[in-house]
């Protein structure tokens, strides 16, 4: 043998999994939340989310190309953004709010604090919260299901009101199958749970955050929310809104959330807590992206609060 | 007492890379023939280089002393064929340097050095003599650590030995010289386990396994039921990577924890590979150094894969023509397992006492390396087996602040490489760690000095 053997440091195996797959594993867990969208709210509902993932991909490729850097679009996380950020939009809103809603997402929220991984906020939230404070109208014009919006350039929709707001009476089955008003990803629930199941199998997720959310909030809903203690409509609030939609997809962002399983469990006690207050006695209806959006600054400390125990600490178990 | 739970035992953490073994681990230990040329380096250990004994032209003959331990951390390195030393001159080392090596041509007749003759049985042995024929014997763990086994053998006065844990976890892929030995020499193995447990007035003694071991569980099991060694037993492990690092396994076996910058022996345990306790049985029950070792030779690109035993000093390009030579051009040649082993750029290095396995290994076998951001998926902080937060170290090595890596317990690492392993973003979080460790250290060292 005359050539030189290529060496490295050890390891030199490593795992078949990679950023790719794993969202691509996310992207196939949105599916069925954007089939239902579909259903529920018309053709409408895939062209927005087309138009969202096109413009963040799109985005952040020509951040790239403008910076001079290797593109970054194969890892798929522009994909998985620019769906979340379709699913918190109502099936309403134009083309250009998508389109600026990605702007804000990628650029300012995701690219300009170093891209994957390095933002502090969720960046589909954070588009989100950008929205609703400039185009408040637009962003709560919910519509009913079935109005089947036409054409897609002028909206104009019967609107409706979510859920949440009290207005309009709902059962439980409606909520589960997602047949009310609100966002396009957020209103059928059996859809996020079927997604939920796919990345708990796949160990893209662990149960903390998604189990620890969704318990805060049904534990004080039901303590709090009816007009004595303990008597409120605990499944009426699991079920409305965009709970399921933030516990299951948002709260579990890797890159803004604690790193640890203790972590990320307080952290899914926190967005509920913040989650409840904001829906019981604040001034908005739905209080899901707010809460996530506030625990997402509060990481980095319940990451350092929760670190593991070190090695070698816990003395002599049984000397 | 011991907690007895008689399931697999383990620690929290690790990670499950496909092991591998299947291809080596039916095949029986085979004796490799030495080549001509025989490679000793000077450094087959941790601690100070042996001094050399010999001189070019002397004759010597199998099991003969050719260099001698320098000071207590150190080991004798004895000639394992007969012949002529035919040079004292750097040669390549497995780490990668040129290290002083005695070169001796194998006359291939095997004499036998006259000195070599059984000692007494291990229960007429006292206990300094038996660390004194492992000291003069030149064992050293065997494992791949190559610590000296006579000193892990005199444990500070006043810690109290408890258990001796004899490690045959072998959790690195690929590799079965363990494996083999356990099935083939178990009678050998409790002689072994006997002499430890006197050396270090231990009353028990734990042979502990992983679960993918069974039929090596059961014949140590019956060898034990056979000699009605009541002190000595098996516990099975679970299956998983790093189970036999040092500190795992104890944590495993016996749940105690070594504190940072300890010793086993600070929690009355010590740690021997099963290749070094056979090793230590040899050199009581035949009075031979030690000169051999098992070494397993897998890897895609091998045409055959072997378990053979090598005369420690041959090259390990006469290893690989001993199982037939390469099936497809390798893309790296690793000496030990792929999670820790060291990559060699050369063929001309010798298998010494610390390669437990030549791995040849083709692009399949590595995987490809595409690597993005960080995600903070957070699948390197579950899976580290000393509870660390390697992402997070991993950016206090990019900005290097060694206050902060101090903080989070850097010093900690085992460099086991489980973070990089399940790394999806192709992240390299243990070099950067090996790289910040060594910078703190000389900061450290320059410090000190200034001091002065």
């Amino acid at each position: 043998m005359d050539r030189m053997l290529r060496v490295g440091a050890p390891p030199h195996i490593f795992t078949k999994d990679s950023t790719a797959l794993i969202m691509q594993d996310v992207i196939i867990a949105l599916l069925p939340a954007l089939l239902a969208g579909v259903y529920i709210f018309g053709y409408r509902a895939a062209l927005l989310t087309l138009i969202a993932v096109a413009s963040a991909v799109a985005f952040e490729h020509l951040w790239n190309v403008a910076l001079k850097k290797q593109t970054t679009v194969y890892d798929l996380s522009a994909v998985v953004s620019g769906m979340l950020l379709a699913f918190n939009l109502p099936a309403s809103a134009p083309w250009w709010i998508a389109v600026v809603g990605s702007f804000f997402m990628i650029i300012i929220v995701k690219m300009c604090f170093g891209g994957l991984g390095q933002n502090f906020l969720n960046p589909a939230l954070g588009a989100r919260a950008f929205l609703v404070a400039s185009w408040p109208g637009i962003m709560t014009n919910y519509v009913n299901p079935g109005a089947k919006l036409l054409p897609v350039l002028s909206p104009d929709a019967v609107s409706s009101a979510t859920p949440l707001s009290g207005e309009v009476p709902v059962d439980y089955i409606s909520l589960l199958l997602g047949n009310v008003g609100g966002c396009i990803g957020e209103t059928s629930k059996i859809a996020l749970l079927i997604g939920l199941a796919y990345l708990l199998v796949r160990r893209i997720i662990t149960w903390h955050t998604p189990v620890a959310f969704v318990g805060t909030v049904a534990l004080l809903s039901w303590i709090f929310g009816g007009d004595g203690y303990f008597s409120g409509d605990w499944l009426f609030h699991i079920l409305s809104g965009g709970l399921f939609l933030g516990a299951f997809f948002m709260a579990t962002d890797y890159s803004t959330t604690p790193v640890t399983q203790k972590g990320a469990f307080v952290f899914g006690v926190g967005c509920g807590i913040l989650t409840v207050i904001i829906r019981l006695a604040g001034g908005y209806p739905e209080g899901v992206s707010y809460s996530i959006l506030l625990m997402n600054v509060a990481s980095p400390i319940i990451e350092r609060l929760t670190a593991p125990k070190r090695f070698g600490k816990g003395g002599l178990k049984n000397a | 007492m011991l907690r007895l739970p008689f399931k697999s035992r383990t620690f929290r953490g690790g990670v499950h890379p496909y092991d591998n073994k299947e291809h080596t681990r039916y095949l029986k230990i085979e004796e490799l023939p030495a080549p001509k040329t025989m490679i000793f380096p000077v450094s087959q250990h941790i601690g100070v280089d042996s001094q050399v004994v010999v001189g070019v032209g002397d004759s010597v003959k199998v099991g003969q002393l050719i260099a001698k331990q320098d000071g207590f951390v150190s080991a004798n390195q004895h000639s394992s064929v007969s012949g002529v030393v035919a040079a004292i001159a750097p040669r390549l080392h497995p780490n990668g340097k040129y290290v002083n090596s005695i070169v001796i041509e194998n006359d291939e007749k095997y004499e036998v050095f006259d000195g070599i003759k059984p000692n007494k049985p291990v229960s007429e042995l006292s206990k300094d003599e038996i660390i004194k024929i492992v000291s003069d014997a030149g064992i050293v763990g065997m494992g791949g650590a190559t610590f000296p086994t006579h000193v892990k053998l005199s444990p500070p006065p006043g810690k109290k030995i408890d258990y001796v844990i004899i490690n045959g976890a072998e959790c690195e892929p690929y590799l079965t010289s363990d494996h083999r030995v356990m099935l083939e020499d178990a009678e050998l193995l409790l002689t072994g386990c006997k002499a430890l447990m006197k050396a270090l007035d231990a009353p028990e003694c734990i042979i502990a396994v992983e679960s993918n071991k069974k039929d090596a569980i059961r014949v140590i099991e019956e060898s034990i039921l056979y000699r009605k060694e009541d002190s000595i037993r098996v516990a099975k492990l679970k299956t998983k990577y790093p189970q036999g690092a040092e500190k795992q396994i104890i944590f495993a076996v016996c749940g105690r924890e070594v504190p940072p910058g300890g010793l086993p022996a600070d929690v009355g345990v010590i740690v021997n590979n099963v290749d070094t306790c056979a090793a230590v049985a040899r050199a009581i029950t035949t009075g031979m150094p030690l000169i051999t070792r098992i070494v397993t030779v897998s890897g895609s690109a091998m045409s055959n894969k072997r378990n053979f035993k090598v005369r420690i000093g041959t090259p390990i390009k006469d290893v690989i023509e001993g199982a037939g030579g390469f099936k497809e051009e390798p893309v790296k040649v690793i000496l030990g397992g792929p999670m820790m082993g060291i990559a060699v750029y050369s063929l001309d290095v010798p298998v010494i006492k610390g390669t437990g396995a030549v791995l040849a290994l083709t692009d399949d076998d590595i995987g490809k390396k595409v690597s993005t951001n960080c995600t903070r998926c957070g699948k390197c902080v579950q899976v580290c087996p000393m509870r660390l937060m390697p992402t997070i170290i991993d950016r206090y090595c990019d900005r290097f602040d060694p206050e902060m890596l101090e903080k989070y317990n850097i010093f900690d690492c085992i460099e086991c490489g489980a973070c990089t392993f399940i790394c999806p973003a192709r992240k390299d979080p243990l070099q950067k760690i090996r790289v910040a460790k060594g910078k703190i250290t000389a900061i450290k060292k320059a410090k000190k000095e200034e001091k002065r």
